[in-house]
């Protein structure tokens, strides 16, 4: 026999009452969870898939168009860079490296990246089979790519033209890919696509030059047919953010387009729905709070004869305190715990549907350091709930409400 | 056994209780009477130290309830004295064994189930024990409020109008209860009560007057 125990038959002997308390505590509490893990996992995914590229050049256009389709390969790109053009920034002195993409088709949404080794290399990924490319038409799936289609080395499959992957796209039947290789996972965006060689995206798209020796497409297209999409592009030093963008913007053809700054803006336009969100959480769980304040309320009315027999069985005015902060406490720690475990299980539920949607992967399997606060805060309103009523406990006058009694 | 003297209480200005001296010896059984209104609440609040009075000393079992600070009060309250009162309050929560235990517990004694478990039997609601207080008779209900009021073998044990609304068995059978358990542990035993019928049945009385 404990404070804990009373505490606990009081809630259990107010199940439907306790039901709700915990309910609305825990419905605030899971949503919040919901969104620290969403956001955290999201921006964090998104940090790493942009890390180590400082900028994105690609065709006229929206410069959020043009990260979301060549870093994160979410939205289609805005044109194309020629190979002119891509060699005249290659070669300016402040550029480091640059990393030549080339989009335009999909496998069952996944999308097909043609570009060279140094893309692999970029997000330090391994090969868990096979090898790289080393002929136009060869392909080396990311690790997703790999699990969910089951293709294995040497399987073929056929492009389909734009990203969705919807029926009624067109498909490239005539170029066949051949699977060569299957990387490791990196946790990045090199796990849900398709690497292939450059000349691969150009042999596919230059049926209409009847070139038929597609080995050797690289020499026999002209030049000026080719094409990137975009480039990935690695500062020499840190003075080419000041300089960089302006001068592409206002000297050519083409558009500069920070990723830094790109998802700094995406996020800030998310964060406003994110807040609106956390409000409503907040709400629900001030509500809880409130509930939770009338609740103990209530039951120290009906109890304030229990709570004066048991001073007259010798409990001191502290622990009838104790046991109204004790109700407060164990209500808000059952919200909390049901609406963390809540949380995760809905963050995994949206996670299992953004996989199907191949978007970008979330889990319910993974703990932020805010959740702590989460839970202080819900004790927190446990407790505030209590306070009133466990200092009314406190100074229960014994004679005078058992005389009434 | 407790001494009272010169015991005063008021009511906004208005006196409710006057005793002059009152002795105990331990071990007797007494009677507080009185018609409605005369005190013996009062009187038996001031006993279980749970009211104050305006003036006047109480001293229990050798000890001086004013020198005690608020929590050695309550602890000498929980383990030396034992009250049943007129409307029971059993915790409504709690099992029948529970309210026995919470008793134990708030006293600041161990655990002792088996004693518990002695008391109900001798009050022959042992098979109540996993019970709710909203699942017994009145008649069991108050067994076991006597219970939870001497499983602690209090010197002293209180009893507020035990047997108003009983009829003339239960009546009997209430005071018999209180009797034998008192004696059981040896305590002394105080019944106010305005009762007449168990006005034969005990030597001791302390009769208090009526006010205007």
């Amino acid at each position: 026999m404990n404070l804990a125990t009373v505490s606990f038959a009081y809630l259990r002997a107010r199940a439907l009452n306790t039901a709700l308390n915990v309910l609305l505590l825990a419905l605030g509490i899971a949503t919040i969870t919901l969104l620290l893990l969403t956001t955290s996992q999201l921006e964090e995914r998104m940090q790493r898939d942009a890390r180590g590229i400082d900028l994105v050049v690609g065709a006229k256009g929206s410069p959020m168009q043009i990260i979301l389709s060549s870093i994160y390969h979410l939205d289609v790109p805005t044109g194309n860079v020629s190979l002119a053009q891509a060699r005249e920034i290659a070669k300016h002195r402040m550029i480091k490296k640059t990393i030549p993409l080339a989009l335009g088709d999909n496998y069952h949404g996944f999308r097909i990246v043609g570009t060279n080794p140094d893309y692999i290399a970029h997000y330090g990924a391994r090969l868990a089979q096979g090898r790289l490319w080393q002929a136009p038409l060869e392909a080396v799936l990311g690790a997703e790519v790999a699990a969910e289609t089951r293709l294995g080395i040497d399987a073929t499959f056929i492009g389909a033209h734009g990203l969705s992957g919807a029926k009624g796209e067109h498909m490239h039947e005539a170029r066949p890919y051949r699977v060569v290789g299957v990387l490791a996972a990196t946790g990045t965006v090199a796990d849900r696509i398709v690497l292939t060689d450059v000349s691969s995206v150009w042999a596919v798209h230059a049926e209409q030059y009847g070139i038929q020796d597609v080995a050797r497409i690289a020499e026999l297209m002209p030049d000026e047919e080719k094409e990137y999409t975009a480039l990935l592009v690695q500062y020499a030093s840190p003075l080419a953010a000041a300089v960089l963008p302006r001068y592409i913007n206002n000297n050519s053809e083409l558009q500069a387009a920070s990723p830094a700054y790109e998802t700094a803006r995406l996020f800030s336009i998310i964060g406003v729905g994110v807040d609106v969100l956390r409000g409503f959480a907040l709400v629900l769980i001030v509500a809880a709070g409130l509930s939770v304040f009338i609740a103990l309320y209530n039951a120290l009315l009906e109890r304030r004869y229990d709570l004066a027999v048991m001073r007259t069985l010798g409990a001191g005015p502290r622990k009838l305190m104790a046991l109204m902060l004790l109700e407060g406490l164990l209500l808000a720690s059952i919200g909390a715990a049901l609406g963390i475990a809540l949380g995760h299980g809905l963050t995994e539920v949206v996670g299992m549907a953004l996989t199907a949607a191949k978007q970008v992967a979330v889990t319910g399997w993974a703990w932020v350091n805010a959740e702590l606060w989460l839970i202080v805060l819900a004790l927190g309103v446990g407790v505030v709930a209590a306070l009133l009523p466990a200092w009314r406990a406190y100074r229960t006058d014994i004679a005078g409400t058992l005389a009434r009694g | 056994m407790f001494l009272l003297q010169n015991l005063k209480h008021a009511y906004n200005g208005t006196e409710v209780l006057n005793v002059a001296a009152w002795q105990v010896e331990q071990g007797s059984q007494w009677l507080v009477l009185g018609p409605s209104g005369s005190g013996k609440t009062t009187l038996l609040h001031i006993l279980a130290g749970i009211l104050q009075p305006i003036a006047g000393s109480v001293s229990i079992a050798g000890q001086d309830l004013r020198a005690l600070k608020p929590a050695e009060l309550d602890r000498f309250r929980g383990q030396r004295i034992g009250i049943v009162l007129q409307r029971l309050h059993l915790v409504p929560s709690l099992t029948v064994m529970n309210n026995l235990l919470l008793a134990q517990y708030l006293a600041s004694l161990p655990e002792d189930g088996a004693r518990a478990r002695e008391v109900l039997a001798s009050l022959d609601v042992a098979a109540k024990a996993g019970a709710y207080p909203h699942e017994l008779s009145f008649g069991q209900a108050q067994r076991v409020a006597v219970a939870r009021a001497v499983v602690n073998r209090p010197k002293l044990l209180l009893a507020d109008e035990p047997t108003s609304n009983l009829d003339d068995e239960r009546c009997a059978q209430v005071y018999g209860l209180l009797e034998s358990q008192a004696r059981a542990c040896d305590a002394t035993l105080v019944i106010a009560t305005h009762d007449q019928r168990i006005k034969a049945r005990m030597r001791n009385h302390y009769v208090l007057g009526a006010r205007a």
